[in-house]
């Protein structure tokens, strides 16, 4: 189990490095046109020069990606060329905003859907024919104009719900409640959609085995057989799926904190794409890798914990 | 929004058949079709019939309703909606389309090569995927933006190289599966090159998934494609249809109409070419499982002695064919020998009257597997139960259990077990009988213990269910089971997962689960069947040996007179969902009447004469 555990975590290890790799050279290998698009059209030819050596870029570029790395793995992600404020303390200061959104929707999104894949697969008739369209409508649309509606009608027409901003849980809880709870519908639906179809598939699938027969047949109830057996057999899958939802969650929520005008880090690079703030788009790549790295090892961990053949290989 | 969450699980199956031509017989494809074909149509001729310049601002008439002069009214800058919007189908399509073609082109030809010659380029194939999948394709698209500037082409390059490996995944896993085929074996040997195998064999089994994937793909990409305009992080001088609901949003409080039209073109768009892809995976896979059935029926029937496959059986929903493959003597009639001298006069246990057995089809009508079945169980007996594949057996088993498949009652006669009725009977009725009155044992053991828990606790769950034993208690009395079954090492086996035991030592128990309750009858469905055979006479012993000793009745079902003849008293000879011959096992043996039991008969005698005929029988089916 320990070895399962370091294996997956240097594993990730080396994924967010090769992504740090490739996202610096993409990124920095524009060299002296980087200074350039600061500094604007009418530059001199001198000034930009002056900049490019200022911010190093002159320099080969592997030097300057072993330099990053250097300060990357103290905790040090530069500063911004536009505002001058560390990078490491702008990325983390919107860490929690971004996850209590994605994690809620998660969360929301895997409760939901299992509730709802298993009453389709149970139930069939109406119910199953219902979820089916819902999943997908909810896997074709795309989820900013599930938010965009959902602006339209709850926060505009009957304004139950403020449109834009955000509340700090620590200012007030039911203020940060009533700030995130569009958002995490408008970013939950479609993973709803997904995962539900995907629960409801394995769910069927795993109640036409044979051991749900035979453990009925030695007088266990259906109900038990399904919270017990039939889910922890269909969990698997379902858990799969909801790994490449997360991911989808996460840039979900570049729009839809947009649209709510949320502090998150999608709004942030957003904001640092459009100026060309080079050290923070680095920054929020390796932040974004690191979420999706960490949460892919507790997946895998819920993965051993259900299934015995993966624990013990 | 959904980045890159791409479902692999589309069916991957050598279909020729036209599936356009079938398509277009779902109302929903059809629609869908059109529709698709409708923005198609405006994408080339949109900015053509524009009624006036898309980007032309009117300063004087901002945010104005419909009007003759602008049919859906202009924008926040004054600009004419309908003209924007017929503009931006082009740009918006061509975009979504540049992220398909260069995912398709990618994925399909690293898919040939990396599933036609393996090796290394397999394992850069799946690090590139693994590296896609740790970043939201819309981080990368803005980290590409921050560095090559505001262009919807490139950006959709970009996105297409990130869909890539959707088709990448297809496309491998045809391949893998059809280069272990024989007919490509069979055309390299009769010399054709690998490029014209792959043409011709490989190419043809994926292109139907590649065209449903690409629907779904497409629709994925004008998301994130509408998205990225969206966010204004696309050329402003290029209508489209994020771009325009950018606009709408600015004008939320004072114009919310203005988001309804760029809102409708995407949604309707994207749902569009997901029901396309639904409607023509559902067709897909219909084809594929008519042709995996009509295979095994063909391999069975001339595997095994005429064997008849019905669909029914497997719980399937498709009608069931060939049912009368076998010499069915109509008019012949039930024949029913007289008890002799030593049979138990014992009292009946089980008592099933002209039982039916159905099953409700999808499309409402009802197909019957057992047609009528009589039978009694006495106390201490064992009444075999004996037809090929398809008989009904299993079924009349399951109808007894109330356990049949999805869709599957007992809709007629009756079955009395101890005075309670148990014909279609709820669940309720079954508690307290089910599981503590009466055991059942399966057929392939490793099937039927739950993979996820041990079988400590498969033991122990429903000895505390339907006895009420404490944890305890329910622990020991397993283990003595286990013990008693013939499990060397109770205690390994009870902390065990099934994975980590033989599949004689499984059998072994599922009897001990079975037995565990003391239960008056057991049912056990052709116990030995899948088993090595010197394990088979092992589990025969232990059966006979359970049953003498708690004085049990039992069921057994096989299709192996060896059997019968081994343990059984008294024999019901099934064919074709009918019982054919019923009565103690010597008369059975002695004096079989009709053809089919004498059919069954010779073929224990090891490969006898008599089997060609009817083998050839069936195998022409």
């Amino acid at each position: 189990m320990l070895s399962f555990i370091l294996r997956r975590l240097a594993s990730g290890v080396v994924l967010v490095a090769v992504i740090s790799f490739l996202a610096f050279v993409l990124l920095y290998a524009g060299g002296g046109d980087i200074a350039r698009r600061i500094l604007g059209e009418n530059a001199t030819a001198e000034t930009v020069a002056k900049k490019t050596e200022e911010l190093g870029l002159n320099r080969p570029l592997l030097a300057q990606y072993g330099d990053w790395v250097t300060s990357a793995v103290t905790g040090d992600l530069g500063r911004s060329w536009f505002t001058g404020e560390l990078v490491s303390v702008s990325v983390s200061g919107r860490l929690a905003v971004t996850l209590s959104i994605v994690l809620g929707a998660t969360i929301v999104s895997a409760i939901l859907a299992v509730v709802l894949g298993v009453l389709a697969a149970r139930r069939g008739g109406i119910i199953d024919g219902a979820v089916q369209f819902l999943s997908l409508v909810g896997f074709a649309v795309p989820g900013f104009l599930i938010a965009l509606f959902l602006v339209l009608i709850f926060a505009i027409n009957l304004g139950w719900f403020k449109a834009t901003g955000y509340v700090p849980i620590t200012t007030s809880a039911t203020g940060w409640i009533a700030s995130v709870t569009l958002p995490v519908v408008a970013l939950s639906l479609g993973a709803i959609a997904t995962v539900a179809a995907q629960v409801r598939g394995s769910v069927i699938d795993a109640m036409s085995r044979d051991y749900v027969r035979t453990l009925r047949s030695r007088g266990l109830g259906m109900r038990s057989v399904i919270y017990k057996h039939v889910l922890r057999n269909a969990g698997g899958p379902a858990l799969a799926v909801l790994a490449v939802q997360f991911v989808g969650l996460l840039g979900g929520a570049v729009v839809v904190e947009q649209i709510f005008a949320i502090p998150g880090m999608g709004q942030l690079s957003v904001r640092s794409t459009t100026l060309g703030d080079v050290p923070v788009v680095m920054g929020l790549v390796i932040a974004f890798a690191i979420i999706v790295v960490i949460v892919n090892l507790l997946i895998d961990l819920a993965q051993a914990a259900l299934n015995p053949k993966v624990r013990l290989s | 929004m959904t980045a890159i969450d791409v479902p692999p699980a589309v069916p991957i199956a050598p279909v020729r058949v036209s599936l356009f031509r079938r398509l277009v017989k779902k109302p929903l494809g059809v629609v869908s079709a059109l529709f698709l074909v409708l923005v198609a149509a405006i994408a080339i001729v949109g900015p053509l019939i524009a009624p006036q310049d898309p980007n032309y601002a009117d300063i004087r008439s901002v945010l104005a309703g419909p009007s003759g002069a602008h049919l859906l009214g202009t924008d926040g800058s004054g600009r004419d909606v309908l003209s924007r919007l017929l503009a931006a189908t082009q740009t918006s399509v061509a975009a979504a389309l540049i992220a398909v073609v260069v995912a398709v082109v990618l994925g399909v030809v690293s898919g040939l090569i990396a599933g036609y010659y393996q090796g290394w380029f397999n394992t850069v194939a799946t690090w590139v995927t693994e590296l896609n999948m740790a970043l939201p394709g819309i981080v990368v698209l803005l980290a590409a933006r921050a560095v090559l500037g505001p262009s919807v082409w490139i950006s959709m390059f970009i996105f297409g190289i990130l869909l890539a490996p959707a088709f990448f995944r297809l496309v491998y896993a045809a391949v893998t599966a059809v280069r272990g085929e024989l007919y490509v074996d069979a055309a390299r040997v009769s010399g054709l090159g690998d490029g014209r195998i792959i043409g011709r064999h490989v190419l043809a089994v994926v292109r139907a998934p590649i065209i449903i994937q690409g629907a779904i793909i497409s629709g994925i990409a004008l998301a994130i494609q509408s998205g990225l305009e969206f966010l204004g992080l696309g050329d402003v001088n290029v209508p489209t249809w994020g771009s325009m609901l950018t606009d709408g949003f600015k004008n939320i409080y004072k114009t919310p109409v203005l988001m309804i039209w760029p809102s409708l073109a995407i949604a309707l768009t994207c749902i569009a070419l997901t029901l396309l892809a639904n409607v023509m995976r559902d067709e897909l896979e219909r084809t594929v499982s008519v042709r995996r059935k009509r295979r095994r029926a063909v391999t069975t029937a001339t595997g095994s002695i005429a064997a008849v496959t019905t669909s029914v059986a497997t719980g399937g929903g498709e009608p069931i064919e060939d049912l009368d493959e076998l010499p069915v003597i109509e008019g012949a009639g039930v024949t029913i020998h007289r008890e002799d001298a030593r049979s138990k006069a014992t009292e009946k246990v089980l008592e099933i009257r002209d039982l039916r057995v159905g099953y409700d089809q999808p499309d409402g009508s009802h197909i019957e597997v057992v047609h009528g079945v009589s039978l009694d169980v006495r106390t201490g007996e064992v009444h075999g139960l004996i037809g090929e594949s398809g008989s009904g057996k299993t079924q009349t088993a399951f109808g007894v259990l109330g356990l049949l498949p999805r869709g599957g009652r007992v809709t007629d006669g009756s079955i009395r077990y101890a005075g309670i009725e148990l014909a279609d009977a709820s669940d309720r009725v079954y508690a307290g009988v089910r599981g503590k009155r009466i055991g059942y044992i399966p057929q392939e053991p490793m099937s039927n213990l739950d993979p996820s828990f041990t079988i400590g606790s498969q033991l122990v769950e429903p000895l505390r269910t339907t006895l009420g034993l404490s944890k305890k208690d329910a622990t020991e009395r397993s283990l003595d089971l286990l013990a008693r079954v013939g499990i060397p090492q109770p205690k390994r086996t009870f902390d065990a997962y099934p994975f980590e035991v033989s599949g004689g030592m499984a059998q072994r128990v599922l009897i001990a689960g079975a037995v565990s309750t003391d239960p008056e009858l057991i049912i056990a469905d052709e116990p030995t069947t899948a088993l090595d055979v010197t394990v088979q006479a092992e589990v025969l012993d232990l059966l006979r040996d359970l049953q003498a000793e708690h004085h049990m009745a039992m069921l057994l079902v096989t299709h192996n007179f060896g059997v019968v003849a081994d343990l059984c008293d008294r024999v019901t000879v099934m064919q074709n969902g009918r019982f054919v011959e019923q009565g103690p096992v010597r008369a059975i043996f002695n004096d079989a009447r009709h053809p089919y039991t004498r059919a069954l008969l010779d073929a224990i005698l090891d490969e006898g004469p008599a089997r060609p005929a009817l083998a050839t029988k069936g195998a022409n089916a």
